[in-house]
């Protein structure tokens, strides 16, 4: 199969000057802007996004134009992106807030306008100092270039865009925690229903929560219709995506490509992508979504990168970023550090994800630093079952948001996966790979 | 069928029942009989769905999942399933991962034998638990506050004492700190836990958690009785239940009340009964002769009362009778007719000259809690309702907040209302009269005050019969009649408006009703009103208006009393000018202190009559919106103390008259015949299950909705029922439902009487006002303003509140400050011309009115109280050098 990179979001990173207004414009930045709000009716670019097919990623992978369609009706409704991004291992949307920050206001823009805010937030994660000053710079030119403000361009469109800096918590990339967040709460997850932020958003108005790399699509659908954009892909999952591609890889970092027009196996092999792995290394694991998916073994390194295709092994693509781990890695300990990660950044509302969260990593850490029992490793599943009824995907839940069924998902596939690999930790009293 | 009528059904465990729209799962499959376990849900809190422990299945579009039952409203057709495997597999995980890092030390925690995690683990909860890691670890209690001490290993993350500091209290003074396995309950750093609601947090905290230090370590739960009783900490007469462990005091709990306190206290309320518990207590009647005190025995005791009470009785004038707001309403009556009809005088006065003209009580509508929460518009005319009526103020504060009430107040300075206020107008003392006309008043003009003109323009525009004017005292500085004709003005203008009492003191509105002031017989009747049944009973009542407490002290100061009695009284440290009390106590030949405690003003008293405490008998009391409830009797009372009724019964023997009492029934006999507010009603019915709640007066409708609604819920309130109560939890709400007074007829033409008194012109009752000096330049006008925490007596004696009286401040407003160049924090000195009042913290409040200075009132001795006396009064502060 050959390999479909497809440059949409990710065209202007390798240029400099198109991170300050002139390069971007030079580069056929603000066009789209400038289409939407002279010549195009919001309900035109909701079609094209419709159209689009234009699948939400920020993880949950949901259409955007369907997210749109749903926002109740109100005379104040807010648009807020989300660029927490502090998922382990997922880093897409810190390339595009720091190489291509104007088509990220852009495209905040044109979805403001598309579906009527009042005003725009960027919620973005706070480590990233480089992205927060030329997110910031890039609005700021905008201001005075006239494409955020009063009537911009010169149309009857009219909106503000604040920036604002995360505080460090993982669970705030949660749509509805980083609602609480913005309005200067603790970062606690708000209960669905009813608060679903379309329905019940920010400062209880509706609002739409969308990412940086979704946004960041819509100048390019904007100039070229929601059509052109379906012409990609397959099935539901339309476009491109950015793989953040990591781990045991020789060439780690950003790929866009085409959607499900190549494999789990293309990505890691192809000498102008991931290169393969090290001499004489094996594929032991992907993880094929970032650390909230369950993992796929080497047997499943020909499965498609889209959506329904992953879904259909048991998984996810999640966030879209693919974490390779070779046959050097010790499966244990690997999902050990998943664990910790996530007992660590459970915002702690929720009995289940606080107390089993730290429960299984405990145990997790016993068996790896060699006090592991054998009886652990169905105390370990049961510990999941509680917290997702089942172990199966994708997850029920006992929990408020869908961090807690997270935790299961690296434990119980490398208990399921790699169980001898448990056992001989338990029998050696540690960890066969130190 | 209106909307409160409607009804849902849904299907739990298989049964349909029916539900209020909005009600959540948990809630309504309560009231069908089903409990579903739970932590962070409690009845009177906003859910938060966190602690998981009430997952159930419920039906949706994609087959059942677990959802939490707190949290999710019925539906039509909803189908629930409880105790599916699934959800029991769900709530016995909750509970091990609960169980996971918590201490279990049990044997030496105050919650053990009445935890909900103890209870419930028991009931839905694993036998074992597999966890062998090590647990959490924290320093073992540290101390939030004076009061309460927090063991973050025992907390379970409930959410439940923050959402109440947050949203019922108003102040987020504790809140969660980290996350992950590592988030904890916590202050902010500097800032104590100091709340006046604290002690809420520990009654519905489900764990050990959170500890009050008055009941740390002091009783084991299988070890209490109960009883459930009324709180006389002030007059908002918020429902309790009373503990004791080896006849000593050791807890309050507060009652689930819907129309009072809806489970909730202030901690004066709930910690003040350490003062039954104290060693100073009186337990001997004393006679004194000179300056030797010797123990007597009751017969003595009356013996030498009866002499001189036999030689004043040919001049019933020279008796007087001081203080009663301390009293049951069963003594207050039987005092009413010792005084009145045995002694003749009229000249008794329950109030200390702190209070307001009685006949703005016996001659107006009066409204009640729910009609001033319900109130289109809430007039406050009235000191800070936080410091004088705690849980009125929450109650107030949620209305505001919630239910769209809209608060105007008239005020001398910024109140912990105000920022719930829809209009907040700051008016100089001696212009409140004046400001409510031009609220009241029609003019052309827009009034220049922007909060005038917002304030005249809501009570304009609201439904005079939903207009509730609460009346309290806005100054204890100088004349009330100012503030007074303020009130008289605005019921007048609004025919319909209500009149919601402010007064504070434990039972005053009792005594008030008892006749217990001057000018009054039981029932709200002036002297010329008693009733036949009265004048048959009574023989005699007074013809001539008696004297007020100021009254009575100048008179006494005079040498026009003879035999002066203070019952529950301290007029040295609570009437106007504690000089005039001491010279009038110094001069009076026999004084008679009838108290449990002794004070300031019993040092001069010849005659000591040890009183029992309320929770050392039976009896009732009445609060601020005219509800009669009952005083649970826990403990045999001190000593020899007795109820004041007995007394008045032994000192009418003593001068050889028959009040005709012999028990309390004896005297709700004669009160439901004489007093046409108190018709229909007795001790029995009063004590019926139906009414437990209380019982207002006057009887309006036999068939009343006001639901009883009293619930002993022990996970909403641990402990609770730790008495009757053994096994898995139940909620064994009592009378819950219940639409009417059982044994207790309305009776209309006593209402009708009650009606008739209230004629249409308040204004006219009271007197003109008196020439208002002029400020002169550097002047100010004092305003004294009551503390909570003001080191009253019975605070003084309360040891763990006792340290939480602030010393007094002085507050002035911005520009008085800037003008005076005093800056906020420096110390300064309070002068009258002829005294000083030296050391006080200065406090710059903008919220204050240009020229005046308020001044925190203290406590026992009447120290404020001594630079600010009399009427006209102005004050100068200097500044001291540090
Ligand atoms: C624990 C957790 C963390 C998340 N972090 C992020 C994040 O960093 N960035 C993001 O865009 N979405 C994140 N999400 C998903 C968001 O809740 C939400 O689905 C998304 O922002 C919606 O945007 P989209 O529809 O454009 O994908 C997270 C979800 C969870 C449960
Ligand atoms: S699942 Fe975890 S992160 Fe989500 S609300 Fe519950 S405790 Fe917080
Ligand atoms: S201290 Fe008590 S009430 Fe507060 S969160 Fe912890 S368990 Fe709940
Ligand atoms: S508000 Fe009054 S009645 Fe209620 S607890 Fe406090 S002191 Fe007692
Ligand atoms: S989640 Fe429902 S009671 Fe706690």
């Amino acid at each position: 199969m050959t390999l479909a990179p497809f440059k949409i979001v990710s065209k202007r990173v390798d240029d400099p000057e198109a991170v300050g207004l002139q390069g971007y414009l030079a580069t056929g930045g603000y066009q789209a802007l400038k289409r939407a709000v002279l010549d195009l009716t919001p309900e035109a670019i909701r079609d094209q996004v419709m159209q689009a097919s234009l699948l939400g990623r920020g993880g949950a992978g949901f259409e955007a134009g369907r997210k749109w369609s749903m926002l109740k009706k109100s005379d104040v409704r807010y648009l807020v992106i989300n660029g927490d991004e502090s998922e382990p291992a997922t880093f897409k949307d810190h390339m595009l807030v720091e190489r291509d920050p104007h088509q990220l206001v852009e495209g905040a823009l044109i979805a403001g306008y598309a579906i009527g805010a009042a005003r725009i937030f960027i919620f973005l994660r706070g480590e990233f100092a480089l992205g927060l000053e030329r997110v910031q710079a890039a609005i700021n030119e905008a201001y005075e270039y006239g494409a955020i403000g009063r009537n911009i361009f010169g149309s009857d469109f009219s909106i503000d865009l604040v920036l604002h800096p995360g505080a460090g918590a993982y669970i705030c990339g949660e749509e509805t925690a980083l609602l609480e967040s913005l309005e200067g709460k603790r970062g606690f997850p708000r209960i669905k229903p009813p608060y679903f932020p379309a329905v019940i958003g920010l400062y209880g108005q509706p609002t739409i929560v969308n990412n940086v790399e979704t946004v960041s699509n819509l100048p390019w659908i904007v100039m070229n219709g929601g059509g052109e954009f379906s012409e990609l892909g397959v099935g539901r999952s339309r476009g491109t995506r950015l793989f953040a591609l990591s781990g045991d890889v020789i060439r780690p970092g950003n790929y866009e490509l085409e959607m499900v027009k190549n494999t789990f196996r293309d990505l890691i092999f192809d000498p102008e992508m991931g290169g393969g792995l090290a001499p004489g290394r094996q594929v032991k694991a992907v993880i094929p979504g970032g650390v909230s998916a369950p993992w796929l073994g080497p047997d499943q390194l020909d499965v498609l990168l889209g959506q329904d295709e992953v879904a259909a092994v048991g998984s996810m693509l999640g966030s879209g970023s693919i974490i390779v781990m070779d046959d050097s890695t010790c499966m244990v300990r690997a999902a050990w550090r998943i664990a910790k990660f996530f007992a660590r950044e459970s915002c702690g509302q929720c009995t289940p994800c606080r107390e089993g969260g730290s429960w299984i990593e405990k145990v997790m850490r016993r068996i790896e630093t060699g006090s592991g029992r054998e009886e652990d490793l169905d105390l370990l599943m049961d510990l999941c079952d509680n917290i997702v009824p089942g172990v199966s995907w994708p997850p029920q839940q006992t929990t408020i948001c869908v961090l807690g069924p997270s935790i299961p998902s690296s434990v119980a596939t490398a208990i399921r996966m790699f169980r001898d690999e448990f056992l001989l930790h338990i029998k050696e009293g540690g960890c066969p790979y130190e | 069928m209106n909307d409160s009528d409607a009804t849902v059904k849904l299907v739990v465990d298989g049964h349909e029942i029916q539900a209020k729209p909005g009600e959540m799962i948990i809630a309504a499959a309560e009231k069908a009989g089903v409990l579903i376990p739970r932590f962070c849900y409690h009845p009177r809190l906003e859910p938060v769905g966190v602690c998981r422990m009430c997952l159930v299945e419920v039906k949706g579009p994609r087959g059942f999942s677990l959802q939490p039952a707190c949290y999710l409203p019925v539906a039509e057709g909803m189908e629930v399933v409880t105790n599916s495997d699934k959800a029991k597999k769900a709530q016995d995980g909750v509970l091990e991962y609960l169980l996971a890092n918590h201490p279990l030390d049990c044997p030496v925690c105050d919650k053990g034998g009445e935890c909900p995690l103890q209870d419930q683990t028991f009931v839905y909860g694993p036998g074992e638990s597999r966890f062998v890691e090590e647990k959490r670890h924290y320093p073992k209690p540290i101390p939030i506050s004076k009061l309460v001490y927090l063991d973050r290993e025992r907390c379970i993350q409930c959410d439940r004492c923050t959402r109440f500091a947050d949203d019922v209290a108003g102040e987020a003074l504790i809140n969660f700190i980290g996350r992950g396995g590592s988030i904890q309950v916590n202050t902010f750093p500097d800032k104590p836990f100091s709340s006046y609601f604290s002690g809420n947090t520990v009654q519905i905290c489900p764990v050990g958690a959170l500890t009050a230090t008055p009941y740390r370590f002091k009783a084991r739960p299988w070890d209490l009785e109960q009883v459930e009783s009324t709180c006389v900490g002030c007059s908002v007469g918020c429902q309790i239940v009373v503990q004791s462990s080896e006849n000593e005091l050791v807890r309050y709990l507060g009652l689930d009340s819907e129309a009072v306190n809806h489970s909730w206290l202030c901690d004066k309320g709930r910690f003040g009964f350490e003062s039954v518990n104290s060693s100073d207590r009186l337990g001997t009647p004393t006679i004194r002769n000179g300056t030797a005190a010797k123990e007597a025995s009751w017969t003595e005791a009356m013996a030498k009362l009866a002499e001189p009470l036999n030689r004043a009785r040919k001049r019933p004038e020279s008796i007087a009778i001081i203080g009663g707001a301390h009293l049951a309403n069963e003594d207050l009556y039987v005092w009413s007719k010792l005084a009145k009809s045995i002694f003749g005088t009229d000249s008794v006065d329950a109030q200390l000259g702190d209070g307001l003209d009685p006949r703005l009580l016996t001659r107006t509508n009066r409204a009640t809690i729910a009609d001033a929460v319900g109130a289109e518009v809430l007039v406050l005319l009235s000191g800070d309702i936080r410091e004088e009526l705690p849980v009125l103020f929450l109650r107030l504060r949620e209305a505001a907040i919630s239910s769209g009430l809209k608060i105007v107040e008239l005020t001398h300075a910024a109140t912990s209302l105000t920022p719930n206020a829809a209009a907040s107008i700051v008016v100089s003392p001696g212009q409140v009269e004046a400001t409510v006309r031009s609220l009241v008043e029609q003019s052309g003009q827009e009034p220049s005050d922007p909060s005038i003109a917002v304030a005249k323009a809501i009570i304009a525009g609201a439904d005079p019969n939903r207009i509730v004017v609460l009346a309290g005292r806005m100054n204890q500085a100088g004349s009330s009649l100012d503030q007074e004709r303020a009130i008289a003005t605005l019921i007048d203008a609004k025919p319909g408006s209500k009149l919601l009492s402010g007064l504070r003191r434990a039972n005053v509105n009792g005594a008030i009703d008892m006749g217990f002031v001057p000018g009054h017989l039981p029932g709200r009747c002036a002297l010329t009103e008693g009733s036949k049944e009265l004048i048959d009973a009574w023989k005699q009542v007074p013809t001539q208006i008696g004297r007020s407490t100021p009254e009575i002290l100048a008179a006494a100061a005079n040498g026009e009393i003879d035999v002066l009695f203070l019952i529950g009284a301290d007029p040295i440290s609570d009437a106007p000018d504690p000089e005039l009390s001491e010279r009038a106590l110094a001069k009076v030949g026999t004084v008679v202190s009838v108290e449990t405690l002794p004070n300031a003003s019993t040092r001069f008293a010849s005659i000591i009559l040890p009183a029992a405490a309320f929770t050392e008998r039976m009896g009732s009391t009445t609060n601020v919106e005219s509800r009669i409830s009952l005083l649970g009797q826990k403990l045999v009372s001190f000593g020899l103390s007795r109820p004041e009724w007995m007394i008045a019964v032994e000192i009418a023997a003593a001068i050889g008259e028959d009040l005709g009492f012999e028990s309390m029934h004896d005297v709700w006999r004669e009160l439901s015949v004489v007093s046409p507010l108190h018709r229909g009603l007795s001790l029995q019915a009063l004590g019926s299950p139906g009414t437990r709640e209380g019982v207002l007066v006057p009887v309006r409708r036999s068939r009343v909705s006001i639901a009883s609604n009293r619930s002993l819920d022990p996970v909403a309130t641990p402990g609770i029922i730790s008495v009757e109560h053994s096994g898995p939890p139940s909620s064994s709400g009592t009378g819950r439902g219940s639409d009417a007074y059982p044994g207790i007829e309305a009776n209309a033409s006593a209402v009708e009487s009650v009606d008739s008194r209230i004629s249409g012109d308040l204004l006219d009752l009271l007197a003109t006002p008196n020439e208002v000096a002029p400020i002169g330049s550097g002047d100010l006008v004092p305003v004294l303003r009551r503390r909570l925490f003001d080191g009253g007596t019975m605070l003084v004696r309360s040891k763990n509140l006792t340290e939480l009286a602030p010393a007094p401040r002085v507050t002035v407003g911005g520009s008085t400050a800037a003008s005076m160049g005093f800056a906020a924090g420096s110390k300064v000195t309070l002068s009258n011309g002829t005294s000083e009042l030296p050391d006080l913290e200065l406090v710059v409040d903008r919220g204050v009115a240009d020229g005046v200075v308020v001044v925190d009132l203290d406590g026992e001795s009447g120290l404020t109280r001594r630079v600010i006396q009399g009427e006209n009064l102005r004050l100068t502060i200097k500044l001291e050098s540090v």
